[in-house]
């Protein structure tokens, strides 16, 4: 039987009803308009008034930041491989990638805006992918060459090919790092995208709304965006870690 | 009956940027089919050079590796490995971790097979029950069993044990040579043990090698002509004492530190 713990519920709730009240006390003692803050009390009727945009916003958001990511893992994962096997390419490839990943990612969106005009979906889904691909390639190439050379010899010694090698143990061997790597990455992605949808014009998506709310001032408008952000950036985060269990479930350290 | 591992003039040296570094040195090793060969030697002095030859994973510059009478050109199916690390899969079961041999050597297997198969080994070396639990629940000598089955489980002609029990405490240690004389007697089959322990050399082999300091050459083979399983009690006998001596003796040589007593 599972038992509730109630004291792991409660005290996170009550923590957070105490911090909306006082943000509630707050606009009210300042008097704060809706042009100049908003209260937590309007953010439901924010959300209410444009509850069909949110849907399709979200949801735009959610399938680039999604399809970004996927980009990423695939490409990531060839990185690393590439990096992780060979001396050489780790070499060539390694410097390029710290240059490229220490780059702001701001600056390349008005970049891509202009290369690609009006692709909006495309820009989107691209930005989601150049900034997620780094954690994941690095983590792959790491966890591949660090490989103990004993593994490779328990198969290599029946005359295994590389590539049975690398199926059967550097590939499930490196997940729990390429895992660790997924969560930073998902992270990054939203990131990605909502950058693009603030910073181009006419675009779509939940950083569009945020962005028309700002232009009208409309503050509870940007505060329920903020929250609806969250709760899709919370989401993903634990569809990463529902995969991290199935998948490398057996790395986490059973309570003895 | 004959000899089935043969190292003849073996001679090796790895390519450095500061030019050949010679690993092994004219060196010679016969094995009977059927009998362990420990080998002893200095710390860095190319045991695991050797290992690697004979597993096919190496080829020397010079010289002939022989299994079965036939040259080693490549690595063969007919032989298991065990290291001082076990190196199991952590996201395996024991059992799957000591199948994995099986679905490289014979992917054809029914399943069934190859599971009664590690089954029956892990039996033999106390762990039964413990089929499916995973690699980070089991103690270190516990792993190292499975290791051992793994090792064996294709039904290796050659196996190669690179310091299996290095890593343990002395009572698990010498746990595991009893187990390691239990096996043989169950699963005939010829091996090369490399190891530190002089003790263990000489309880588990049926022939000991001293390898001399790099570049190693054999320097020294004494034959313990004494059949399995052994008791334990043997190495306290005054046979035994004499023979730790005298290996203790001729590491010293292959060390360079022979006749140095007392001006150190």
């Amino acid at each position: 039987m599972i038992r509730i713990n109630w004291q792991k519920i409660l005290v996170p709730l009550i923590a957070m009803a105490i911090l909306l009240l006082f943000w509630e006390w707050l606009v009210w003692y300042k008097g704060w308009r809706p042009f100049q803050m908003a209260a937590p009390s309007q953010l439901w009727p924010a959300y209410q008034r444009h509850e069909a945009l949110f849907w399709q916003y979200g949801w735009q958001t959610l399938w680039r930041t999604v399809a970004g990511l996927a980009i990423a893992v695939v490409v990531g994962t060839l990185l690393g491989m590439i990096m992780g096997l060979s001396r050489i390419m780790n070499d060539a490839l390694y410097p390029i990638l710290v240059g490229f990943n220490a780059i702001p990612k701001a600056t390349v969106v008005p970049v891509i805006a202009l290369m690609f005009i009006g692709q909006h979906d495309f820009n989107t889904v691209l930005m989601a992918f150049l900034i997620s691909f780094f954690p994941i390639a690095v983590s792959v190439a790491i966890g591949l060459s660090t490989l103990e050379p004993e593994y490779r010899d328990i198969l290599r010694s029946l005359g295994a090919s590389r590539f049975t090698v690398f199926w059967k143990i550097a590939l499930p061997k490196t997940l729990p790092e390429f895992f660790g790597a997924l969560k930073v990455a998902a992270t990054l992605a939203f990131i990605g995208t909502n950058l693009v949808e603030i910073i181009t014009p006419h675009g779509r998506g939940l950083g569009h709304l945020f962005q028309s709310a700002q232009t009208n001032s409309d503050f509870p408008l940007m505060f329920a965006v903020l929250i609806a952000l969250a709760i899709l950036g919370i989401f993903l985060y634990y569809i990463v870690i529902a995969l991290e269990r199935i998948f490398a479930g057996w790395a986490e350290r059973q309570p003895s | 009956m004959g000899n089935l591992i043969e190292i003849k003039g073996v001679t090796h040296a790895y390519k450095t940027r500061a030019g050949p570094f010679p690993v092994l040195d004219n060196l010679n090793i016969a094995v009977p089919e059927g009998s362990f060969c420990a080998v002893v030697g200095p710390s860095g002095c190319g045991k695991s050079t050797l290992t690697r030859l004979i597993a096919g994973l190496m080829f020397p510059d010079q010289g002939e590796v022989w299994l079965h009478g036939e040259r080693v050109k490549s690595p063969r199916k007919t032989v298991g490995m065990a290291f001082q690390n076990p190196v199991l899969l952590e996201w395996r079961t024991i059992l799957k971790n000591v199948m994995l041999p099986l679905e490289i050597v014979a992917p054809t297997m029914p399943r069934a097979r190859k599971e009664a198969r590690a089954r029956a080994l892990l039996a033999m070396v106390g762990l039964e029950g413990f089929e499916h639990k995973r690699p980070s629940e089991l103690s270190g000598g516990m792993r190292q069993r499975a290791s051992l089955c793994r090792a064996l489980v294709h039904k290796p002609d050659v196996i190669i044990l690179d310091e299996p029990f290095g890593a343990l405490d002395a009572f698990t240690r010498e746990d595991l040579w009893q187990t390691m004389h239990e096996l043989r007697v169950k699963e005939p089959v010829t091996a090369v043990l490399i190891t530190h322990d002089l003790r263990e050399s000489v309880y588990l082999g049926d022939q000991v090698v001293v390898l001399s300091g790099r570049p190693a050459t054999t320097q020294y083979v004494m034959p313990i002509d004494m059949p399995g399983p052994r008791p334990l009690e043997m190495l306290y006998s005054a046979e035994s004492v004499e023979r730790l001596a005298e290996l203790r003796q001729q590491i010293r040589i292959a060390q360079g530190r022979d006749g140095q007593e007392g001006r150190a």
